[in-house]
């Protein structure tokens, strides 16, 4: 059995769990422990690393993506910590009013779409809201090898910060808290001039807090090669429309509130997948023909192929008729 | 004009741009000999750069320094090799920060030996603006000693330090900022190809 996650399939390789602890943080964020349910020990994952969380929830099966936020080095135990969407389409919140300690779940090994630059001198993180999850494992990795990092975190109100009584107590000179309800903000500018040359710079938050710290860093004159970001796009619920799978031979319908990925594989089509988001690459699509037109919210997509590729998970279809070669 | 076109090569082989004037705090251009009309076109393109520039110059027998001086840098230094140079460059590299952009110029030992000292000083060599003017010789490494000879203008050529004739491969080495030069007579000692200048 190995971890690598292989080319054009399924899904990296599945883990079965148990869930040993529900702990809910404040009103939106509750954290999930898992212990493998063989008993044995979790792979060691690198920070920045997410898991698939599948969810039996009645005869749908939910796919959802999520950082793990526990320390890469501690194999016992593996964490997530989810914001309950109330709009979303409806992961999160089967996460929030179904999981309970003691069921059993299934959860894919780590794969890591945002990991640390281990060349870098020094790390400054960026996080907005949830987005600080991806850096909780991180932190516990540069603590380990004693690697410089700083941490400016912004959270709507003190009741929603999410870990922010952990971080300030355990590293009051490296995090710094901005309230959003305070009219605190991040002052970039600031931030990013300065910094020793070799600093890279991370940011996971909503997509217009990414935008703003690629732009400031790029008129700052930061390479790009040192700025990184995560995002993970939800897929957007949108009008259904019909594909036709031409190696499967199949004429299926997408429904509103399903991804083109979920509809493959509620069909019992085997489509290649890792991140659900839009963000790894491993579900594109070549595209057979087409009259109408794609929504593509995909990261990875070249504009130029945008005609004659579609990235199942989260990107969808407008018009008469669509075929791909899946 | 200083320019040559290298022909396609190996994937190892440095290709070389245009230097384009990018937003930064601050600008390090380090150019030798014809590098010098690269950064008066850049003083061209956007003369406010010069401003918060430093240009580090070894003009290897050229004259255009002068004209260096004239578009008014907000440093200058101008030394004899890049041996001589090169503490300078670190000191520069030590006290820089983000937002530098970097601009190198000239012969090929000169961008590769300063795109070394950038990436050690943690500058990813994507990041770094590059562009070829003046000669074609080359910075070897014999393979086989280890020793290092600058400004190879001939294939084959005599490895400066061991005497081997070596064969000028366009297998190059960030790390060494050299290209790899190899034993041509191995095998039949003494049967050495006549020597041909690189690139006619
Ligand atoms: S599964 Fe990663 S881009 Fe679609």
């Amino acid at each position: 059995m190995s971890a690598a996650p292989q080319r054009a399939k399924a899904g990296a390789e599945k883990i079965e769990v148990i869930v040993s602890a529900v702990l809910p943080l404040n009103d939106l964020v509750t954290r999930f422990e898992f212990k493998r349910k063989d008993g044995n020990r979790f792979p060691t994952f690198s920070a920045g690393a997410h898991t698939v969380v599948h969810m039996r929830d009645g005869d749908r099966q939910r796919l959802n993506p999520y950082s793990l936020m526990s320390d890469p080095a501690d194999t016992e135990t593996y964490a997530i910590s989810v914001r309950r969407d109330d709009e979303g389409r409806g992961g999160s919140l089967f996460m929030h009013n179904n999981v309970k300690v003691g069921d059993a779940m299934e959860i894919t090994y780590p794969v890591n779409l945002f990991s640390l630059d281990l060349r870098a001198k020094k790390h400054v993180f960026l996080a907005g809201g949830i987005g600080i999850t991806p850096f909780m494992a991180m932190i516990a990795q540069l603590e380990r090898s004693s690697d410089s990092w700083e941490l400016h975190y912004s959270v709507r109100t003190e009741a929603l910060g999410t870990y922010v009584d952990q971080l300030v107590s355990k590293y009051p000179n490296k995090v710094r808290i901005y309230y959003d309800d305070q009219s605190q903000s991040i002052n970039l500018e600031n931030l990013l001039d300065g910094q020793p040359l070799g600093t890279n710079v991370y940011v996971c938050g909503p997509k217009g807090m990414i935008d703003w710290v690629h732009k400031t860093a790029a008129a700052a004159g930061w390479p790009d090669a040192n700025v990184h970001s995560e995002e993970f796009t939800a897929p957007q619920p949108g009008k259904e429309f019909q594909v036709r799978l031409c190696r499967s031979e199949k004429t299926i319908t997408v429904g509103e509130n399903e991804s083109l990925l979920e509809a493959m594989e509620r069909e019992g089509v085997d489509a290649p997948f890792l991140c659900r988001g839009g963000a790894c690459g491993q579900c594109e699509t070549n595209v057979v023909s087409s009259d109408g037109e794609f929504i593509h919210r995909d990261h990875w997509l070249e504009p130029d192929e945008h005609g004659n590729k579609i990235m199942p998970c989260v990107s969808r279809f407008i018009g008469k008729s669509l075929e791909i070669d899946r | 004009m200083s320019k040559f076109q290298f022909p396609e090569s190996i994937k190892s082989r440095p290709v070389y741009g245009t230097l384009k004037a990018r937003p930064g705090k601050y600008h390090l251009m380090i150019a030798d000999a014809e590098g010098a009309e690269a950064i008066l076109h850049l003083h061209e393109q956007d003369a406010g750069l010069m401003a918060k520039a430093h240009i580090i110059y070894i003009p290897k027998g050229s004259n255009l320094g002068e004209r260096l001086r004239a578009i008014r840098p907000a440093q200058y230094y101008e030394g004899p090799t890049y041996e001589a140079a090169a503490s300078r460059i670190e000191r520069v590299l030590e006290a820089t920060h983000m937002g530098t952009q970097i601009y190198l110029t000239g012969t090929e030992g000169l961008m590769g030996q300063a795109m070394r000292a950038c990436m050690n000083a943690g500058i990813p060599h994507t990041a770094i603006q590059t562009e070829h003017r003046g000669s074609v010789a080359r910075r070897m490494q014999c393979v086989h000693c280890k020793g290092i000879t600058e400004d190879v203008e001939t294939d084959p050529f005599e490895c400066s330090h061991c005497g081997l004739n070596l064969f000028v491969r366009d297998h190059y080495s960030r790390r060494l900022a050299a290209f790899q030069g190899v034993c041509i007579d191995a095998e039949d000692p003494g049967n050495v190809p006549e020597k041909v200048e690189l690139y006619k």
